[in-house]
């Protein structure tokens, strides 16, 4: 019986396992994704080793001491064994010492915030480079991906040369979001009031997936975006057919951020400078105040109590009534 | 307020217009549980059961019939919970490209919101609590709980819960959130509607009842154990249990809190979580989950302890590694506290923050995979039967540890912030939480349920169940880690790329065999009921089993044991078997027991009069529904007559019918 039952749950695990290696988590095309897969695959492999030996075992013990093998040592009272006790700590143990050190340095190398020191492996950033910035919002139910430097902005498709380092800075309209290519890098949460940052790099030209990967009401499933790969000249080419299109004036905006589902791409030729920073902090509409500006008022109205009169009379009251 | 009309102050917002008479499926589903229902309810009568139900069970403060009712509980909301599983199933293999399935984002998103809830809240916890309530007086030579009118209160608190979130699915609708509600989407900006409000008094009525049950529970462990068993003489189990109430009496207060908040800032518009005038939404995430991590341990632990009593009982073997199992329990309570920011590593703490809580969680795997190794060798040189319990104790090591090895991965900041919310996270917790706690359970019922009813459960449908169980389960989460690597996310209602598909099927074809396999479980009850005669068990022991609660008749008399036993051993009742332990015959004396009451089933009756009014905004009810439970709950506290002595004759004549049973058929 073991041997067919392990038979049954290997195939599976075998057809599984081939079908997993051609996924776009394990055939990714941006460097920060291909060392996350690595580092995905370098940890099922430490972890095999006790995993396979556990799952053998429970079978063959299982098998080997069933009650109706009269021909196996039977210890009834046998549960105490220092030499095992400290090997079944120790073993565990040893595997999590190597999977935490993987852990730190990965951590720390593939922070997200952390600018990238290399295009892909063996290619460092070359010197003077500076990476593409792109300020992503996360709409209900659409993306808005705007380009300081270029001046354009486009919703549900975003580009970028291949092989230039890539800084988003995300934030989000209304909820949270989470903003995800998955061929690309690993994903970062896009917060309203907050922004995010996601350091990546495409190595490869091509069209593919984004989309957001945390739940954010009705229009969730069809809040998707195309992430384009391009050459430096068709880069070019791309910003200047956005220079076709109208302006993302901030009246434009306040439209666009209504809720909609299954928007178009659409491209916008020149955008508000202070839109983002606006959106950012919460003041896109007129007469809104923003909230690092009100933050920083209270953090000067606590350093410095205005003088009035009436403030006056109040802190002089503790002196006449000291209790 | 007060300028409201009346009417508007007695019914809030409810309007006919919250019945969902234009949603087929819904209205269909109202009326089979209605006319389902109605024919309970009218059974009951024509057999007259309401007064027995009532003094039997319903104010009962026995510890096994609120543990068995606990179980129903569960159960039965076990089969709700399913049935969302299912449509999500069949919408998701169905909704590609043009064909939108059959379920429309406003109800999808409500039905996986409920799902999530239920199955957590109403079907592991309820059975977790079930089975402890039942087990653990018991195991350590108790007559019952420290507090037993306040175990019955939390029962129907609980209840109370349940049922606030089952009227969700006819009036009103429940919270279109996800099972945490985070904001700024549960906010009221966002959800203005009443399912949220569902969500937050569900939770915070039936989370009364598992905090008291959980001040309950540790009190008689510590309090109430039998004379010479000392800490490291519990019953793993017990320990478990200790251990999940530390975790429940620490954590649920922080999710009472955190709703608090939410409520607040839904009701009277304070600004704890807003976006705006310096709320902010990640305290609500951290708080969450500073209750919820602690809370799967809560379920996974006595699950822990239940594949501890019984593998040792079916290798027919002392447990190996005793102490290393307590050490190991108590390692993971601790650290259970250290981790809950892996739940949103993608958040964007920095690179430090982040490595810290994913090595902490990686360092429970050790303790765990320990647990692991203990339960090996205690199969190791032993003499192994595969009862019914045993092969759900085999199915759980299997399946575990592959679930335990994803959760590591997970574990991983940047490999967390390729797999977060993907399917490949849902297959993980679905991995431990079935291949875990629910496969624990259902050992757990199988093993105690001839203490609890004097007979056996049938063991070939039992057999069918597990089967279909552990091949259902597989075919409808493995598809998922394929999934998930393919970068699909959780939560979606609808796809567009067709190559998906097929693995869709697969789950829903395993979904499938799952339902096939709760099918046979109640055809398995019903067998088993029907079979009673033939499987009843004479001897108190069916299993040949090791703890205290084997000492007793199937099922135990009211009072547990006529003498409290006194204890030498962990395996204490292997002990005195070994050593020809004779039963006391004479001498019984009369013994003091609590009174029943209708207090608790009351008390929450009022408290969900009181949720119900909260949610619709009907302030007159509301208020008139909180100044009754005060009145009724500071009444109770003038009941005197809350104790009886059962009489030594009685006594004496309950302990005569076993040894007559036993000399008969020993």
């Amino acid at each position: 019986m073991p041997i067919k039952v392990l038979r049954g749950l290997l195939l599976p695990v075998v057809a599984l396992l081939l079908s997993g290696c051609s996924t776009v988590l394990m055939s990714p095309s941006g460097d920060v994704a291909v060392q996350q897969r690595d580092l995905i695959i370098t940890s099922v492999l430490l972890m095999l080793v006790i995993i396979v030996p556990v799952i053998l075992l429970t079978l063959l013990f299982a098998w080997r001491y069933r009650a109706s093998n009269k021909k196996a040592t039977y210890e009834p009272d046998w549960d105490h064994s220092t030499m095992l006790e400290l090997l079944i700590w120790s073993a565990p143990l040893l595997i999590i010492i190597a999977l935490g050190a993987v852990t730190w340095v990965s951590t720390h190398k593939l922070d997200p915030y952390r600018p990238l020191d290399r295009i892909s492996a063996g290619r460092p950033v070359p010197a003077g480079i500076k990476p593409l910035i792109v300020d992503v919002v996360a709409l209900d139910w659409k993306w808005l991906f705007i380009y300081p430097e270029q001046g354009i902005a486009t919703i549900n498709e975003v580009a970028a040369p291949v092989d230039r380092p890539i800084e988003f800075r995300i934030t989000a309209s209304t909820v949270m979001n989470s903003f995800f290519v998955p061929a690309l890098a690993g994903q970062i949460y896009a917060m309203p009031g907050m922004q995010t940052t996601l350091q990546a790099v495409i190595n490869k030209p091509g069209d593919f997936e984004g989309f957001s990967a945390n739940y954010s009401g009705a229009g969730f499933s069809h809040m998707r975006f195309t992430f384009r790969g391009l050459s430096n000249a068709d880069f070019d080419q791309w910003v200047a057919k956005a220079k076709a299109g109208d302006e993302l004036s901030r009246n434009a905006y306040l439209q666009l951020a209504k809720p909609s589902e299954n928007n178009p791409v659409h491209r916008y030729a020149s955008v508000d400078p202070g839109l983002f920073k606006a959106i950012l902090n919460e003041c896109v509409e007129p007469g809104s105040i923003c909230m690092d500006e009100m933050t920083m008022s209270d953090a000067q109205r606590a350093a410095h109590p205005p003088a009035q009169e009436e403030d006056a009379d109040m802190s002089a009251m503790p002196m006449a009534h000291p209790h | 307020m007060f300028d409201q009309p009346l009417s508007k102050l007695i019914f809030g917002r409810l309007t006919w217009d919250a019945i969902p008479f234009h949603e087929p499926i819904l209205l269909w589903t109202f009326v089979a549980v209605a006319l389902g229902g109605a024919a309970l309810l009218g059974a009951l009568t024509w057999f007259r059961l309401w007064g027995y139900l009532w003094r039997e069970w319903f104010t009962s403060i026995d510890h096994k019939k609120i543990g068995i009712m606990y179980m129903v509980l569960g159960m039965v909301m076990l089969l709700r919970g399913f049935s969302d599983a299912i449509m999500m199933r069949i919408q998701q293999a169905l909704s590609f490209g043009d064909s939108t399935g059959f379920l429309p984002p406003h109800h999808y998103d409500q039905i996986f919101t409920a799902h999530g809830v239920i199955m957590i809240f109403f079907v592991a916890m309820p059975m977790v609590t079930g089975l402890m309530n039942f087990v653990v007086p018991l195991q350590i030579g108790a007559r019952d709980v420290s507090f037993p009118f306040l175990n019955n209160f939390s029962f129907w608190m609980t209840t109370a819960g349940a049922v606030l979130i089952m009227m969700s699915l006819f009036v009103g609708e429940f919270a279109r959130t996800g099972w945490l509600a985070y904001p700024p989407l549960s906010g009221i900006a966002q959800s203005p509607d009443v399912g949220v409000d569902y969500y937050i008094w569900g939770l915070q009525i039936a989370g009364v009842g598992t905090l008291l049950s959980g001040v309950n529970l540790i009190t008689t462990i510590i309090k109430m154990r039998a004379p010479g068993m000392n800490l490291m003489k519990m019953p793993i189990f017990t320990w478990t249990s200790l251990c999940t109430n530390v975790l429940i009496v620490a954590a649920f207060p922080v999710l009472t809190a955190v709703l608090v908040l939410l409520s607040l800032d839904r009701y009277i518009d304070t600004n704890f979580f807003t976006t705006t005038l310096g709320g902010n939404a990640m305290m609500y995430v951290n708080l969450i989950w500073i209750w919820g991590h602690p809370e799967v341990y809560i379920l996974i632990l006595p699950a822990f302890g239940i594949f501890s009593e019984v593998v040792s009982t079916f290798s027919r073997k002392k447990l190996f590694g005793y102490a290393s199992m307590v050490y190991a329990t108590v390692v993971i309570t601790v650290l259970a506290y250290l981790v809950w920011l892996h739940h949103f590593f993608t958040m964007g703490s920095g690179a430090s923050v982040n490595s810290f809580f994913g090595i902490t969680t990686m360092i429970i795997s050790i303790p765990t995979g320990a647990k692991i190794f203990n339960w090996l060798f205690t199969m190791y040189r032993g003499r192994i039967e595969f009862e019914v319990p045993m092969l759900w104790t085999i199915g759980f090591m299997i399946t575990f540890v592959i679930g335990g090895m994803t959760g590591v991965m997970l574990a991983i900041p940047p490999a967390d912030f390729a797999l977060h919310n993907s399917l490949f996270l849902v297959a993980h917790f679905h991995n431990v939480i079935i291949g875990g706690v629910l496969f624990g359970l259902f050992a757990g019922i199988n093993f105690w349920f001839p203490k609890a009813f004097g007979f056996r459960l049938d063991p070939f449908w039992g057999k069918v169940s597990f089967w279909l169980w552990l091949v259902g389960f597989y075919f409808a989460f493995m598809p998922l880690y394929v999934l998930g690597l393919m970068g699909v996310t959780r939560r979606m209602s609808h796809f567009d790329d067709p190559s998906l598909q097929i693995w869709f099927e697969i789950a829903a074809f395993g979904a499938f065999l799952i339902a096939l396999g709760i099918a046979a479980m109640l055809i398995q009850f019903y067998v088993s009921f029907r079979n009673r005669e033939a499987l009843r068990d004479h001897t108190g022991d069916p299993w040949g089993a090791r703890t205290l609660e084997w000492s007793t008749s199937s099922p135990p008399p009211a009072y547990n044991f006529a003498f409290t036993p006194v204890v030498h051993d962990n395996d204490a009742w292997w002990q005195m078997k070994s050593h020809n332990y004779q039963r006391p015959t004479d001498g019984f004396i009369p013994i003091h027991m609590p009174k029943n009451t209708g207090a608790g089933i009351i008390l929450a009756g009022i408290c969900t009069v009181f949720g119900f009014a909260m949610i619709w905004h009907m302030w007159l009810v509301a208020a008139v529904s909180f100044a009754t439970l005060l009145v009724v709950a500071i009444g109770h506290t003038f009941n005197y007559k809350r104790d009886f002595h059962i009489p030594a004759d009685e006594v004496t004549q309950v302990e005569t019918t076993r040894t007559e049973l036993l000399a008969n058929h020993v």
